[in-house]
């Protein structure tokens, strides 16, 4: 005879459900989520039978942190509203931070162009037509002081998303910090600089790997002395996940992503606790609800195991994984843009319930272009109203111990594990992405979604469903060439007026400690002092380690 | 008795690229692995790519269609320079199509300079293998 269970499922199917099934089928034979992941129709306490809940949930501010880092979740703090801005010229760029931060926003957020991201002035040849189109143009230190002129870097946080050039761009940061008077060991803020996932979703790398992560420890150790409330490293699933990543693979690869960090600090010669608590994350935040709540709560338990009982650290700081999220920015659709506005609404509402730090919502018109000041405004608009009106911040983990959400995370938690050990088995992230693991993954994931598209497996609302012919366009913002010919003017006047011998001596400088394993921070520093551009650095470390090229994998 | 027509037909020859700086390459990998599952020979060049280096694949692989994968805004500037190239290359008949995010106003300038098909967020793949197969100058065999 089999054991009647807590919650009687095996009664409820004979007698309630089958009954119901013959009269009534469901609109499906399989339900699952955005990601792929078969889901059952009900959800009760047999399914987590073998959690215990001291152990694998744990109440917010203790270990493993499922249920979030703070005791009191958002009743002490709301999350960071940190909407990600940058276009055109610096002062281009400058007023908007001005409106954003006017309108309530509590922190910035810098989106740089693809000539900055990518190490390349505005007059290389391929930065042709780039130049202040996807972000804001910074070529040099003058830039920098432009870009946050009249904003007092010591009364805010920013976060810079930046990644093959981050060591200047911090460098140029903490300058300008410098000349306002504010105290490198008081501000805060983040830099991106997460190298891996550029290796394996969004391609904006320059150096190979290995001298890459070697930038990243030497940014680790200077931070760990001279800028201890910085946040070194965003470590990032947003892009892996717009890349076409299932919300597994995000997980699974990010968190993966961030033990290879910590790892190659601690080969360094770095002490965990001294600088892992200086690593935060970034995530995105996608379209299957639950899915994505589930993840973020299995994120800070998979983070507290690895740090506590991989790492041996000791500190509850170092165990504790912080986030960013940002709702998903390849669910946005060009046709019927309003829609736009819910979907994202209920990405974020996700992000809050997943416990997020901070967050940034998109703008409904980002799949048609750069956003207008009016939609940018009506995106924080919606954190606002979830803030303040929904009553969901009143609450820690609201959805904790729902038998659906907490089978859900421990699934994750497992198929997260799996992957660590199978990436482990390769020797490691970087080894991983020199075999294309990651990349293939990926990109297998992002086909089988595409499909499930076309043959309408899956519905996308005002696309391959409910489509309305001639919409209406809506107002979008253009941007024109003139901020190219304005960055290359600035450009001219700056290689004319600065001491170019004083930039020439500290690319020397650079150059030369790139050949050893001396902290490249201080030279790059002495560069930035002396005005040398992001395109002249980034050409003084390409002559000594080369560039990365990948082999593409389709 | 008439003499059998010749009629020249081989499988579509497509060069897939992404031009200028963005390494934002899902929509070029997915389209490329579409095209090739539609029965289409697909070569892939890989990121960054400068017009003189996507006609010159072109040239080599005789490539019957060109699609770029564009969504930051450059097209403006890559697209009419890879027109010419190819018409000083007498490459003329090779179809182009872009694909990514492009504003609306610059549709009809990039139509204007040959570009013939243009393909926003959201376009079905079929309806560019569709595109593609009515449009091409070779005559596909599937």
């Amino acid at each position: 005879m089999k054991t009647v269970a807590a919650s009687g499922k095996e009664r409820w199917q004979h007698e309630t459900l089958e009954p119901a099934l013959k009269k009534s089928p469901e609109r499906a034979a399989e339900f699952t989520t955005i990601s792929g992941r078969p889901i059952d129709r009900l959800y009760t306490a047999e399914d987590i039978a073998g959690l215990d809940y001291a152990r694998d949930v744990a109440n917010p501010g203790e270990f493993p942190y499922t249920r979030g880092i703070h005791p009191t979740g958002y009743r002490g703090k709301l999350w960071t509203m940190r909407q990600f801005a940058g276009f055109g010229t610096p002062e281009e760029t400058n007023q908007r931070y001005k409106t954003l931060l006017a309108a309530g926003g509590t922190g910035l957020s810098v989106a740089f162009d693809l000539p900055t991201l990518m190490g390349r002035d505005p007059d290389h040849e391929l930065s042709l037509g780039e130049v202040g189109k996807c972000g804001v143009n910074v070529t040099s230190l003058a830039d920098m002081e432009t870009l946050f002129d009249g904003i007092r870097l010591a009364d805010i946080t920013t976060s810079m998303t930046i990644n093959s050039p981050a060591a200047m761009i911090f460098a140029m940061y903490l300058v300008v910090a410098e000349k306002q008077g504010a105290d490198w060991k008081k501000i805060s803020g983040t830099i991106q600089n997460d190298i891996l996932k550029e290796f394996i979703a969004q391609k904006e790398y320059i150096f190979p790997p290995r001298p890459s992560m070697r930038i990243i420890t030497d940014i680790f150790g200077f931070c760990a002395e001279e800028a201890p409330k910085w946040n070194t490293i965003s470590v990032s699933g947003y892009h892996i996940r717009e890349a076409g990543a299932t919300a597994l693979q995000e997980l699974a690869f990010t968190l993966r992503d961030g033990l290879e960090y910590v790892q190659w600090g601690v080969d360094a010669g770095l002490d965990v606790d001294r600088f892992v608590p200086q690593i935060s994350f970034f995530f995105n935040a996608h379209s299957d609800f639950f899915e994505e709540v589930a993840k973020y709560r299995a994120a800070r338990s998979l983070w507290a195991h690895a740090m506590r009982d991989r790492f041996g650290a000791r500190s509850e700081r170092s165990w504790k994984l912080r986030f960013h999220s940002q709702t998903a920015g390849v669910s946005l659709t060009a046709q019927q843009p309003y829609n736009n506005v819910v979907r994202t609404a209920l990405q974020a509402l996700a992000a809050v319930l997943g416990g997020t730090n901070s967050l940034h919502t998109n703008s409904l018109d980002e799949a048609l272009a750069l956003p207008t000041a009016e939609a940018a405004t009506l995106a924080l608009r919606t954190q606002q109203i979830i803030a303040h009106e929904s009553g969901v911040a009143n609450v820690v983990d609201p959805l904790g111990g729902s038998y659906f959400v907490e089978k859900l995370t421990g699934d994750m938690e497992d198929g997260a594990q799996a992957y660590f050990e199978q990436i482990d088995k390769m020797g490691g992230m970087v080894e991983a992405i020199e075999r294309g693991f990651p990349q293939k993954e990926i990109a297998e994931s992002a086909y089988r979604f595409q499909q499930a598209v076309e043959r309408r497996d899956r519905i996308i609302v005002g696309v391959n469903d409910f489509v309305q012919p001639d919409e209406p366009p809506i107002e979008i913002l253009y941007i024109d060439e003139s901020a190219g010919e304005k960055q290359l003017a600035k450009l001219e006047a700056l290689r004319r007026t600065r001491n170019n011998d004083a930039v020439l001596r500290a690319l020397d400088g650079l150059r030369a400690a790139a050949r050893t394993t001396d902290n490249l921070m201080p030279p790059i520093l002495d560069a930035v002092r002396a005005y040398a551009t992001v395109g002249e650095m980034c050409d003084a470390l390409r002559e000594v380690w080369g560039e990365y090229e990948e082999v593409p994998v389709i | 008795m008439s003499p059998v027509p010749v009629i020249y037909m081989r499988k579509l020859r497509v060069i897939i690229a992404k031009p200028g700086l963005d390494g934002h390459d899902r929509g070029a990998k997915v389209i490329a692995r579409a095209l090739r599952d539609a029965g289409m020979e697909v070569i892939y060049t890989g990121l960054r790519q400068t017009p003189e280096q996507i006609v010159s694949a072109a040239l080599q692989e005789d490539a019957d269609v060109i699609g770029l994968s564009i969504l930051s805004g450059a097209h403006n500037h890559i697209a009419p320079r890879l027109m010419q190239l190819l018409n000083e290359k007498g490459l003329a008949d090779v179809l182009v199509v872009i694909g990514g995010i492009i504003p609306d106003v610059d549709v009809p300038r990039l139509k204007d300079i040959g570009v013939k098909g243009i393909f926003l967020p959201g376009t079905p793949m079929q309806e560019i293998i569709d595109f593609i197969n009515a449009n091409a100058r070779t005559k596909s065999e599937v």
